[in-house]
């Protein structure tokens, strides 16, 4: 799930996670960027580098969350590689794993997206252990840079086990386990760089799922021209105040509303000819909480990647 | 809300632009809150309005704001914005688009000769670090900013930073690339390739042995060999980035610098928003207010919601004004939108009581004009 910053993005991998969880099949939402977005959006404890439950469906399957820490995930690998034991902890008290993974971004993101690799490969008694693994990934800014492993890791690390993580990554990212959808509000900026995203994804053969609209709002007033006089005769009719003011007041309301719903409808039409999927979330009113995300997610179940792409 | 709620005083954003002592305006916040835009805004204004010489350094700007600028593409030079002899006298606008890369690259030229340049440039590392580097756009914004004001042209700078992660990122990224590129962990793996392996005797812990002996074998060679040519090339040219890092610092924490945090009643902006407020006191920046965009308004304020959504459902039965109904429908869903931003914006005050606040009116479509920007910027000077 990519998206530029402010559209959401978190949320709606969120609701995502919980719309492929059910029937007892598991699903994992993961962080990678160190925001700590997951604990925040459900209220909880930071999430440690451990994978936890984070939410229940109603017939009781389970979404859990990792923040992969790029540290930790180092660590980790060099461990597996080269039973550091203590002296993993000695080299992070010496500033080495923050060096390490500060040095090369590619390393860091090879680390961060092989971590989610292990993650979808993971089997439990023949079984793979989560039915899907949604990544709220880094936005679409630096997406493109993110995902496109292999040629970062070509540019550093011409051979050796690095190169050839590298490549298994990169395999699993060009399958089509993986699908990348773009989340967008109806407004320039991010449209501008979802078109962009998409652009550069494709160039890189990497899949776009989705394209999510977040915070959707309905049109409220669908006639084309608003006069005083209509409001005033309405207002009366309804036994409302219908001084000059309000009248007035209401008139400029309704002309605002139907400027932004027109460069909204201008907005969509650019999002369709990028020929993929549309799916539109409504707006929560009350905030996103449990039961907001709950009703992102049966949108996602009924008609966005909950129900093809990934399901 | 509550009546006794504390009301922020009114950010006077005339006083910060006519201020002759004000030369850098910083613009910080979360991204996608209209933080370009506002900054386009300002310095229009403190041109048009307060008669200054003024350059705005922008970031990532919207394609159509940055036509508007006269910016058609990334251009690591001020370019002067025609105005049509609106500016007051003095006035001028100026306006450059950040180029990351060429900013790493002037640097890189200023301090060394052709060849070594010609060497860094080619180097891997120089090449991943100078475009994907996480810290290197906030750095060379910084680096950029220093730039302009040594040259002392301009009465007022105006900056928009980074859409960086988190306010963490923009004021911590010079000090930690100048730290990293200075400091003791590149010199502890350099060392070999440096003094023939004597300071490495003397510092080297047993696990370092450990940690240099597995970057070999997960990187290979040819890495570390890139990464010492690079360190070692720019060790001899840059003659201490944390210098640098910490001149701009001073710069920021200059009385001659005003932050300004942007920010839109919604939740996420807003406790970006406090987090920086926060960490701009604890660096003793000085921050002196909050913008507010996109704050909505309702022009009918005799009708409540309740009453409006009530007058349309009973013409709805009654038929025959439709439209009166639908209108009445905008009003109550802005109204409720209203209350809800005045809700999340007060937690701001409520954590930062003495940071002064000027709200902007939400514009129906996106700003792409001079005269849109020049509208904003009356709306920021209330």
């Amino acid at each position: 799930m990519t998206g530029k910053g402010g559209t959401g993005k978190t949320t709606v991998a969120a609701a995502l996670a919980l719309a492929l969880a059910g029937n007892g099949r598991r699903t994992l939402l993961v962080e990678v960027e160190g925001r700590q977005g997951i604990a925040q959006l459900f209220d909880t404890e930071p999430l440690p580098y451990a994978e936890r439950r984070i939410a229940t469906t109603a017939d009781g399957s389970e979404v859990r969350a990792l923040a992969v820490d790029p540290e930790e995930a180092l660590l980790e690998y060099l461990d597996m590689f080269y039973k550091l034991g203590m002296a993993g902890r000695a080299l992070r008290k010496l500033g080495a794993i923050d060096f390490a993974t500060t040095i090369a971004p590619g390393l860091r993101d090879i680390l961060l997206t092989g971590k989610v690799k292990e993650a979808t490969t993971r089997t439990e008694g023949g079984r793979r252990v989560y039915e899907a693994v949604i990544l709220d990934a880094p936005p679409t800014g630096r997406i493109g840079r993110f995902l496109n492993v292999t040629a970062e890791a070509a540019r550093l690390a011409r051979v050796g086990p690095i190169k050839n993580q590298s490549e298994g990554v990169a395999a699993i990212l060009r399958s089509p386990m993986t699908a990348v959808h773009v989340v967008t509000l109806l407004e320039e900026m991010p449209v501008q760089e979802t078109a962009d995203a998409i652009a550069e994804l494709s160039a890189l053969k990497i899949s776009v799922g989705n394209i999510i609209i977040n915070g959707s709002q309905p049109p409220l007033l669908t006639e084309g021209r608003v006069t005083q006089a209509e409001l005033k005769r309405g207002l009366v009719a309804a036994g409302l105040p219908a001084d000059r003011e309000t009248v007035a007041g209401l008139r400029t309301e309704a002309e605002a509303h139907l400027t932004r719903r027109a460069v909204e409808e201008g907005l969509r039409d650019e999002l369709k000819a990028l020929g993929r999927p549309v799916v539109e979330l409504p707006s929560l009113a009350g905030g996103v909480d449990r039961a907001g995300l709950s009703t992102l997610a049966d949108t996602l179940r009924q008609r966005g990647p909950g129900a093809d792409t990934l399901g | 809300m509550p009546e006794d709620q504390q009301q922020p005083e009114r950010l006077d954003v005339d006083a910060i632009l006519a201020e002759p002592g004000t030369r850098i305006v910083v613009c910080c916040g979360s991204g996608g809150v209209g933080k370009t835009t506002t900054a386009a805004a300002l310095a229009l204004r403190a041109a048009e309005v307060h008669g200054r010489r003024t350059v705005v350094l922008t970031i990532d700007p919207a394609r159509r704001l940055a036509q508007a600028l006269g910016l058609s593409a990334l251009d690591n030079n001020p370019k002067q914005v025609k105005l049509e002899g609106t500016a007051a006298a003095g006035g001028e606008l100026h306006a450059m688009m950040l180029d990351m890369k060429r900013t790493f690259d002037e640097v890189v030229l200023t301090h060394t000769d052709p060849k070594r340049a010609e060497e860094i440039f080619a180097n891997p590392f120089y090449q991943a670090m100078s475009s994907t580097f996480s810290g290197t756009q906030e750095y060379m914004a910084m680096e950029k900013l220093g730039q302009l004001r040594s040259r002392d042209e301009w009465d007022l700078i105006v900056v928009d930073t980074p859409p960086s992660r988190s306010a963490l990122d923009f004021l911590d990224a010079p000090q930690r690339l100048a730290r990293f590129l200075d400091g003791r962990m590149l010199r502890l793996l350099m060392a070999p390739a440096r003094a023939g392996g004597r300071s490495m005797f003397n510092l080297v812990t047993a696990s370092f042995g450990v940690f240099s002996r597995a970057v070999q074998k997960i990187l290979g060679a040819q890495l570390l060999t890139d990464l010492s040519g690079f360190v070692a090339a720019l060790d001899s040219t840059f003659g201490g980035f944390r210098e640098r890092a910490e001149q701009t610092y001073r710069i920021l924490q200059d009385r001659e610098t005003a932050f300004l945090v942007v920010a839109a009643p919604e939740p996420d902006a807003i406790r970006e928003a406090g987090y920086f407020a926060g960490r701009l006191a604890e660096q003793r920046m000085p921050l002196h207010g909050l913008i507010l965009n996109r704050v909505h308004r309702i022009a009918a304020p005799e009708l409540s919601p309740e009453q409006s959504l009530a007058a349309a459902a009973e013409l709805d039965v009654e038929g025959g004004s439709p439209l009166t109904a639908d209108a009445l429908r905008v009003h109550a869903a802005l109204a409720e939108q209203v209350v809800r931003e005045a809700e999340v914006s007060a937690r701001f005050t409520v954590h930062h009581p003495g940071v002064p606040v000027v709200p902007v009116a939400a514009q129906p479509a996106d700003v792409h004009d001079l005269d849109g920007l020049r509208a904003i910027g009356t709306s920021l000077a209330g």
